[in-house]
This record gives structure tokens, C-alpha cells and sequence, in this order.
């Protein structure tokens, strides 16, 4: 029976260089993650984790390889075949470890930026940014701007403006790094209701052990190579 | 939300330093396209607000301004029996400069034909015109002499009666109106031992000659003033400046009085003319190419400073890239902030112009049409500064985020 998956790769393959200085990033891999599904990939630095969620993100085009997001082919190789900035904006949701929100926004105008982007007006855009960030626990520090809070709040922050648009995709790449564990985990719980309330595909790039057991499967990634390792609950 | 707003209100201080700058630069282009335009109207006031529409001066010369010019005395006499002629002035003009005060004092001289002229004509700012033949004098502002103050030209002082403003020669010089006998008597003044010696130069002349003697009288006439010489022609004016009747034709007038062949005939739109292309014609190119270079500077400088902005923003602009925003938001807020720091940078270049130029040592005019040129100028400036920055933008990949 044909199943539409939130997330799918085949044979996705990054080349960066070319003859000598050719380094191969990514070697076919392959992933499906269904609705609901929340994935997290492991993996020693440099084996190519970052690679392949800037692939799947639609940012760093593969060398090689197709790109399904919710059902729908979106890459084949470089060859786009959507507008891959406005896919962007209404289906992913981004958490990178640094340089996460823009310098000059305060904390809630970062958040509001991405509702604004997508077409709502500013002051449903604010209350809108006002209740996620109250929701990350950083609503207190709305109008700081992101010079004057902590790693984590700035984490939080950006965690706010991943899921502001409510996207059925959400990348986050080490989103717990600067939190506490208590706070960690609350997060890695979000990005699990978040998947499943919107019934969308959730990928998190982590080095943290403590929340593992709130996956439902976990990949590990060697020298480019993805490797499914277990499922941990059953996702219906 | 306005991008280039929050992105200026983040980093106030920058853009405040980064506006004044703009703005002084600025403020120098607007000075010295003010220095240029001041130099075209110290050279043209007087000729405009002396209301003459002929000028007769010396034959083939192209006085009295722009070179010097010597015509008899009497010359007006003549000039005023031409049909067509309201009035016809004399006027001497030269410059001199003394010492006053224990300062150096540079006077442009000009000779008004008392009683007819007394300069009821000039923008007088404090004080009267004149009201005698002798020893009073009308002193611009820029000379820097005060109502009651006697300056000593030659063997006599000068009290100064009234105050003009504006009225300065080509040269800036604030200029001085006396009646034309003092403005002669203070051009031909010598020192007694100078006259004593031409004097005598003169009798010794008229002895080697059969006249001397075999007129001995002619010889008590060489040794004594030259007024008692009959021979000997009064002292020369610079110009005659003539009015016409009000239905006579200026062409037809300059063409019966330059068929004289002892003098020349300039209109009031040649006066003009030959002090533009003459006197001032270097200093007011020099002024137009510093200009143009100065603009050729503020467009690097300002394209240099949007440019650099955008590449302090690359990281910012690769997340907004990353977050969907379309290239018209990112675009929009390169442009905005370009013409931002252009428009504040030329109001406040404005503002200290306003404050600052007037204590320029030379009129500085700032007119209407050059201020707007220079605005279309630096918004041009701003938008082709912007294309480079909004081509860096536009290149920045979202990718950059995960470097």
C-alpha cells in the first residue's frame, strides 16, 4: 500500500570539492519519518548530521538523490521543483545551534517576523509570538534583544520562531546544547507534541543521551553513511 | 515590521555617527556649490544693483571691473546729450588697501557722482547715504567698520555714515562708496615730497625747453598745483553709467555712443558677461571641478558605507533567507536604509550649513534649484550605492547560517 511519508530521502548523496579535494558528505541516504514521527540522528562531528538536515531542509542543495516532504517531490539532485523559500517558510521550522535570531529583532520581533513573512498583520503576529514565547517560558524577556539573553533563552527563542508558523517539518540541529536538563527535556517533549498535534515529521540532531527515550526512532550517521538504529515507539 | 527601521533603532549610535558624517560631506558639497554661486553674485551685484543698462568706458577696454579704465571727467557731459539718455553718472572704481585699526584694510573705492548719486540705491543696514561731497564714506559690512568710525584714505579721514550688505567686488572685497572728488582725491594722493619733486621735475623740464624760456610765466605755472596747469586735463573716471528713457532702445543708443572712437560701450548683460568669463571664470571652474570631485568622493563614501552594512548583515540576512523572507523584504531593507542615511545625512548637512557657512570669509548662496539637485543627486548616489549592496544580498545563501 503506498504511504505518503512527512519525510523522505533516496539515495541522497552531498559531493562538496571535485577529483583530489573531492569529499563525499553524504552516501545515498536514505530516510523516511512518518506524520507524527519524531527522529532523532546521532553521530561524532563531521560525519555528515548537519549536512544532511541542510539537505532535507531544503538550504544546501544534495549533489545527488530525491527529496520527498510531505509526499511531494521537492528535489531531485540540484533541480528544484518548488519555490523552495516559500516552501521554507510555510512547512519547516528551523532550530540551528548559533546565529539563530536576527541581531537587530528583539525576542518577540523575532518570533513575529516569521508570522509577518507568512502574511499575518503585526498585531495577531505579536500575540501570536507573545504566547509561544510565554509557552518556551522567555515571555518576561519578549523585548530583550538577543545580545542581552542567555544561550538558552536564545535557544528558546528560536524554538518559539520554528514553531510559530506551525510547520508540519520541524530540523532542529543540537536545540537543547545551552539548556539545562530539566529544560532539554522539555523541549525534546515540544518537538514530540508538536509532531504529533500536527501530524508532522520532526528530525532533532543531538549529542543528548538524557532525552532519548523521547524519539521514536533514532539514526545514527558515520562518515555520510545513515544508519536506522532502533524504533523506540510505535507511531500510529 | 520595518527591517531597515529595527535595524537602524538596534544600532542608533552607528547610524548617527554614520549620518553626521554624510552630513558634513555633504555640507562641504553644498558649501562650495555655494562658494561658486557667491562668486557669481559678488562679481554680478554691484553691476545688477547699480541700475545702469550702459556702461562707456575707455576705448577698446573692458572696464571698469573686469580691467581699468580712464576716461576724461567731462565725458558724461557728452554721454547725457545723446538722445534716448535718461541720466548719464560718472563712477570711478579701483581697490586699495591700508592700514586701519593697526589691521590691514583691503577697500574696493567707489566714486558716486555727487550730488545726483548719493547711494539712495544701496541696501543700507544701518545709518544714511551720503550727505555731503566731502569725508563721508558708506562701508560694507564686510569691511567690518562701524556707523561713526574715520578711516584715513590719503591725507583725509572718512566718517562712516551708513552700513551696506552684500556689496563686496569680484574679489570679495566689501566695497566703499564716497563721493567721486574724494574717490579721486584719495586715488591721486601722493606724499608731499613726491609732489614737491614732480614739481620740480616739471620746471625743469620747461626750462630745457624753448617755452620755458621764452615764457618765464609758464615756468610759476610748472612748479605749482597741477589744477592751475590749464593744459593738464582734471583727473580721469572710470566710466560714465547710463540710464536710458524708458521707451529707448539699448541697442540703438550703444550703437550712436560706440561710433565714438575714443570709448566702448558695454551693456548691462555684457557687463555681466565679461565678469563672468573674465575675473572669476578660473576661480568659479576651480570651485566647479572641486565640486564635482567632491561628489565623485561622496558617492565611493557612501556606497562604501552601505556596502559595508550589507556585509555586517550577511549572517542576519542568510536567516532571514532561511526563515522564507522573500528577496523584496531583504532587498527593501538594503534600499530603505541606503536612502535613510542619504535623507538624514543630507538634512543634517543642511542644518549645519545653515549654522556654519555664513562665517565663511566669502559669500556662500545656497539657492533653492541647487539644493534640490544636490538631493536628486545624493538620492541617485544612494539607489546605485544600494545595487551593489542589494547585489551582495542577494547573494547571500541560507546556507551561510550553518557555517
Amino acid at each position: 500500500m503506498d504511504e505518503t511519508w512527512a519525510i523522505e530521502t533516496q539515495n541522497l548523496t552531498k559531493i562538496y570539492g571535485s577529483g583530489n579535494t573531492e569529499v563525499v558528505a553524504l552516501r545515498d541516504a536514505d530516510i523516511r519519518i512518518r506524520h507524527g514521527e519524531v527522529v532523532a540522528l546521532l553521530g561524532p562531528s563531521g560525519s555528515g548530521k548537519s549536512t544532511f538536515l541542510a539537505a532535507v531542509g531544503l538550504i544546501n542543495p544534495p549533489t545527488a538523490g530525491r527529496i520527498f516532504l510531505d509526499g511531494q517531490l521537492v528535489m531531485d539532485g540540484p533541480r528544484t521543483f518548488t519555490d523552495l523559500r516559500r516552501f521554507r517558510r510555510q512547512h519547516i521550522g528551523y532550530v540551528f545551534p548559533k546565529s539563530n535570531l536576527v541581531p537587530f529583532l528583539s525576542a518577540v520581533e523575532n518570533v513575529q517576523i516569521a508570522l509577518e513573512l507568512d502574511g499575518q498583520s503585526s498585531s495577531v503576529a505579536r500575540r501570536r509570538a507573545l504566547e509561544l514565547l510565554d509557552y518556551l517560558g522567555v515571555a518576561d524577556r519578549a523585548d530583550h534583544m538577543p545580545s542581552a539573553l542567555s544561550g538558552g533563552q536564545q535557544q528558546r527563542v528560536a524554538i518559539a520562531r520554528a514553531l510559530a508558523n506551525q510547520p508540519g517539518i520541524i530540523l532542529a540541529d543540537e536545540p537543547t546544547a545551552a539548556l539545562d536538563k530539566q529544560r532539554g527535556r522539555q523541549v525534546m517533549e515540544l518537538f514530540r507534541m508538536v509532531a504529533h498535534e500536527q501530524n508532522g515529521g520532526v528530525i532533532v540532531v543531538t549529542h543528548d543521551q538524557r532525552a532519548l527515550d523521547v524519539f521514536d526512532t533514532i539514526y545514527e550517521m558515520e562518515d555520510g553513511v545513515l544508519t536506522r538504529q532502533a524504533s523506540q515507539l510505535t507511531v500510529t | 515590521m520595518n527591517l531597515a527601521v529595527k535595524d537602524i533603532r538596534h544600532s542608533f549610535g552607528r547610524f548617527v555617527l554614520t549620518t553626521v558624517g554624510v552630513g558634513l560631506l555633504l555640507m562641504v558639497v553644498m558649501g562650495m556649490r555655494g562658494a561658486y554661486r557667491g562668486i557669481e553674485e559678488d562679481a554680478t551685484f554691484l553691476i545688477d544693483n547699480v541700475g545702469a543698462d550702459l556702461w562707456v568706458v575707455q576705448g577698446r577696454a573692458q572696464g571698469p571691473f573686469a580691467e581699468l579704465s580712464r576716461i576724461p571727467d567731462n565725458l558724461s557731459d557728452r554721454v547725457a546729450a545723446v538722445p534716448g539718455i535718461h541720466k548719464a553718472t560718472r563712477c570711478v572704481y579701483y581697490t586699495v588697501q591700508r592700514r586701519h585699526a593697526g589691521k590691514s584694510l583691503r577697500m574696493s573705492i567707489f566714486g558716486l557722482d555727487w550730488p545726483v548719486e548719493k547711494g539712495e540705491w544701496l541696501p543700507l543696514i544701518a545709518g544714511r547715504s551720503l550727505g555731503q561731497n566731502h569725508y563721508e564714506m558708506l562701508a560694507d559690512k564686510a569691511l567690518g567698520l562701524s556707523l561713526g568710525e574715520q578711516v584715513k584714505l590719503g591725507k583725509d579721514a572718512y566718517t562712516v555714515v551708513g552700513i551696506t550688505k552684500g556689496m563686496v567686488s569680484q574679489a570679495g572685497d566689501g566695497l566703499g562708496f564716497v563721493t567721486i572728488r574724494d574717490a579721486q582725491a584719495i586715488q591721486e594722493d601722493v606724499p608731499g615730497e613726491a609732489m614737491r619733486l614732480e614739481r620740480s621735475a616739471r620746471s625743469a623740464r620747461a626750462t630745457r625747453n624753448d617755452i620755458g624760456r621764452t615764457q618765464p610765466f609758464i615756468l610759476d605755472r610748472a612748479a605749482g598745483p597741477v589744477s592751475n596747469i590749464p593744459a593738464l586735463g582734471s583727473p580721469p573716471i572710470s566710466a560714465v553709467m547710463v540710464t536710458l528713457e524708458p521707451n529707448a532702445s539699448a541697442a540703438e543708443v550703444a550703437a550712436v555712443l560706440s561710433s565714438w572712437p575714443d570709448v566702448s560701450v558695454i551693456t548691462h548683460v555684457e557687463q555681466r558677461e565679461l565678469m563672468l568669463t573674465g575675473p572669476v571664470d578660473k576661480a568659479r571652474r576651480q570651485i566647479g571641478m572641486i565640486t564635482s570631485l567632491l561628489l565623485i568622493v561622496s558617492a565611493v563614501v557612501l556606497t562604501l558605507i552601505i556596502y559595508t552594512l550589507t556585509l555586517e548583515r550577511a549572517t542576519a540576512i542568510a536567516l532571514l533567507k532561511l526563515i522564507g523572507s522573500p528577496d523584496r523584504v531583504i532587498l527593501g531593507m538594503v534600499l530603505q536604509q541606503a536612502l535613510l542615511i542619504g535623507g538624514v545625512g543630507y538634512g543634517i548637512g543642511y542644518l549645519l550649513g545653515q549654522v556654519i557657512l555664513p562665517y565663511f570669509p566669502r559669500r556662500v548662496v545656497l539657492v533653492d534649484y541647487d539644493l534640490l539637485q544636490l538631493a536628486g543627486i545624493v538620492a541617485g548616489i544612494c539607489l546605485l550605492g544600494s545595487l551593489l549592496g542589494m547585489w551582495k544580498a542577494a547573494r547571500v545563501s541560507p546556507n551561510e547560517i550553518l557555517s
